[in-house]
């Protein structure tokens, strides 16, 4: 299956490719009661978005040299990766209920030698945007006209790594990279800033000579727009601040830091699977 | 910088033998990048900068960016020699080299310039003689350290060719080269540079050198010394070493690295589980104390006369 292009339909279609993500994931981690599913739910309409609106891709062919790159640098949200993978035609659905077990393909944190459609292996933070940089760098220096986008939590930005990778991008004007950073201002303890403040973002990389584009990471139309974006268009490497929630579409979920790893029980499931319609 | 003293060959700087392969290799493979650390100079990669500036991604210092860009480099179809000093590319980056090379199992080349306690007085924080330990528990990594500068080239070529990461530990300690006719470099191969029946020294990088010296030493006393060069540590050829054990009864390594983990402690598990014999560590046995290379390696035993008093003690124990 080739997908590449917005068409007239996208909004209709990634949300209904959003809520089956959302449900899948809420089956998988109940069913294991293990999983991330808060921030699975704050990046999901993300991924949602760029699989079903902006990604050049073939899943016949996950190698091809002229794919555009996603890489998922908060490799623990693996609810919204797989599910995003599976939407997509990577493998198929009845993988998904292997989550987690004993030598499943479907790690606790992704591996790209167990899964097609995985750019690389990811879980401890601040390790996907290196890799994506280099990945955008190898595409600058062949003239290749992929695209590659690397999402990261918010929390993740305090890991030194990413700002080296920021100043090396900026420096070098990688433009065909693009860093998601899902800004649901939780993480696995408290809220970021008061954790390890991280406002002001914008300005953080706006000095690290990046464009910079703020939007509501649940708004397909703003994600279609900023992420599709010709990188014609611009100089320098964009980074969007997506403002999300933590646990978006699940009531009791929302923006609740205990839902970063928390599992649901069978009266949380049912209610979760009641308000994912 | 040379250690040996004693001999009267010609030393070489092996970094040489590396940028010079490099460049004929990128000539001809487009491939072929580096990625470094602001140590273009110190990893004698001027020439390769000059030739090929597209293909020179220097990330300044930043090491885990460094190896994370390389790991994304190779995902893009590029083959990424990875230069830097090898006490910040491997301690820095360690995370990066577990997780987005050896796990990822991304066709990353690590180089590591300067290795062992080349950086001599500058002290234990530019040394790097823990990074055979760390770096051969990785298993997808091959983890090779040349004795001279033909091993050096002949390492590089195979590491370019090669599908899968590579370490290449190299130095820029200058060592004799090595003597052997109708020689060939295979990795995960010992080459045995003498044979011998009463003990057998397996060393490898800049020490395989003084080990055939202390060979000749043993000779002079009627002691039979087999010396094999151990270039590749990960994976290690345990045939070599468990026929070491069973035909000369006695063994000694030789690193300049740590006497724990490294080469000694790799033989060990070999014999411990193939055939135990009494076993000599020659190595550093932790931080080092200030001083030049020489007197380093004269103190901890990494001469022909340090290696030899080890030998005569491996053979004294057998049967104890």
């Amino acid at each position: 299956m080739t997908h590449a292009l917005k068409t007239d339909n996208s909004d209709a279609l990634i949300r209904d490719k959003a809520l089956w993500m959302r449900q899948q994931a809420m089956k998988m981690v109940y069913a294991k009661q293990l999983g991330h599913l808060g921030g699975d739910f704050s990046a999901i309409d993300v991924l949602a978005t760029l699989y079903f609106g902006v990604l050049r891709y073939d899943t016949a062919r996950p190698e091809w040299a002229e794919r555009d790159r996603f890489v998922m640098s908060k490799g623990h949200a693996t609810g919204a990766l797989y599910t995003a993978l599976c939407a997509a035609g990577y493998f198929p659905e009845d993988w998904l209920d292997t989550y987690m077990g004993h030598h499943s393909k479907l790690n606790g944190h992704p591996n790209r030698q167990y899964l097609p459609g995985v750019e690389t292996n990811t879980g401890p933070l601040g390790h996907g945007f290196p890799v994506a940089l280099g990945i955008a760098i190898s595409g600058q220096i062949t003239g290749a006209d992929y695209r590659t986008y690397v999402l990261t939590g918010d929390g993740e930005q305090q890991e030194g790594s990413n700002w080296e990778a920021a100043m090396t991008a900026g420096s070098r004007k990688v433009k065909n990279l693009t860093l998601i950073i899902d800004r649901n201002r939780l993480q696995q303890g408290a809220r970021t800033e008061d954790t390890n403040g991280l406002d002001p973002l914008d300005d953080k990389y706006r000095a690290f000579g990046w464009h910079v584009v703020e939007i509501d990471g649940h708004d397909y139309a703003q994600l279609l727009d900023t992420l599709g974006a010709p990188v014609a268009d611009r100089e320098k490497p964009l980074c969007v601040i997506a403002n999300t929630v933590k646990g978006k579409g699940v009531s009791f979920m929302e923006d609740q830091a205990k839902w970063h790893h928390g599992v649901p029980n069978a009266e949380q499931f049912a209610q979760a699977m009641k308000e994912l319609v | 910088m040379a250690v040996a003293a004693a001999t009267t060959a010609p030393m070489f700087d092996c970094r040489k033998a590396w940028a010079e392969t490099l460049e004929q290799l990128a000539a001809s493979d487009e491939r072929i990048v580096v990625v470094v650390n602001d140590s273009v100079g110190s990893s004698n990669l001027g020439g390769f900068q000059t030739r090929f500036p597209d293909r020179t991604i220097n990330v300044g210092i930043a090491e885990q960016n460094m190896v994370g860009v390389a790991a994304g480099l190779a995902n893009g179809g590029r083959i990424p020699f990875v230069s830097a000093a090898s006490c910040f590319l491997t301690a820095r980056a360690m995370e990066q080299i577990k997780a987005d090379v050896a796990y990822a199992g991304f066709n990353v080349k690590l180089v590591g310039q300067s290795s062992g306690i080349a950086y001599g007085e500058l002290g234990a924080t530019h040394h790097s003689i823990e990074d055979f330990a760390w770096l051969r528990t990785l298993g997808p990594i091959t983890v090779i350290a040349p004795c001279d500068a033909w091993e050096t080239a002949e390492a590089v070529k195979w590491a370019a060719v090669h599908e899968g990461p590579v370490y290449l530990r190299l130095s820029r300690m200058k060592v004799p080269t090595l003597d052997l006719p109708g020689r060939t470099f295979t990795p995960g191969k010992a080459e045995v540079h003498r044979s011998g029946t009463d003990v057998t020294i397996i060393a490898n990088g800049t020490t395989v050198h003084l080990a055939i010296e202390a060979a000749e030493t043993l000779a002079a006393e009627g002691v039979s010394a087999r010396v094999l060069n151990m270039h590749t540590i990960s994976p290690l050829d345990t045939d070599a070493v468990t026929a070491a054990a069973k035909e000369t009864g006695a063994i000694v390594t030789v690193e300049e690295a740590l006497d724990r983990g490294g080469l000694g402690g790799a033989v060990a598990e070999c014999t411990s589980a193939t055939h135990p014999v009494p076993l000599q560590r020659v190595g550093f046995p932790g931080f080092m104390p200030t001083g030049s290379i020489a007197s380093l390696f004269e103190e901890f035993g990494l001469s022909r006369e340090g290696i030899a008093s080890a030998a005569r003690i491996a053979i004294r124990r057998k049967g104890a």
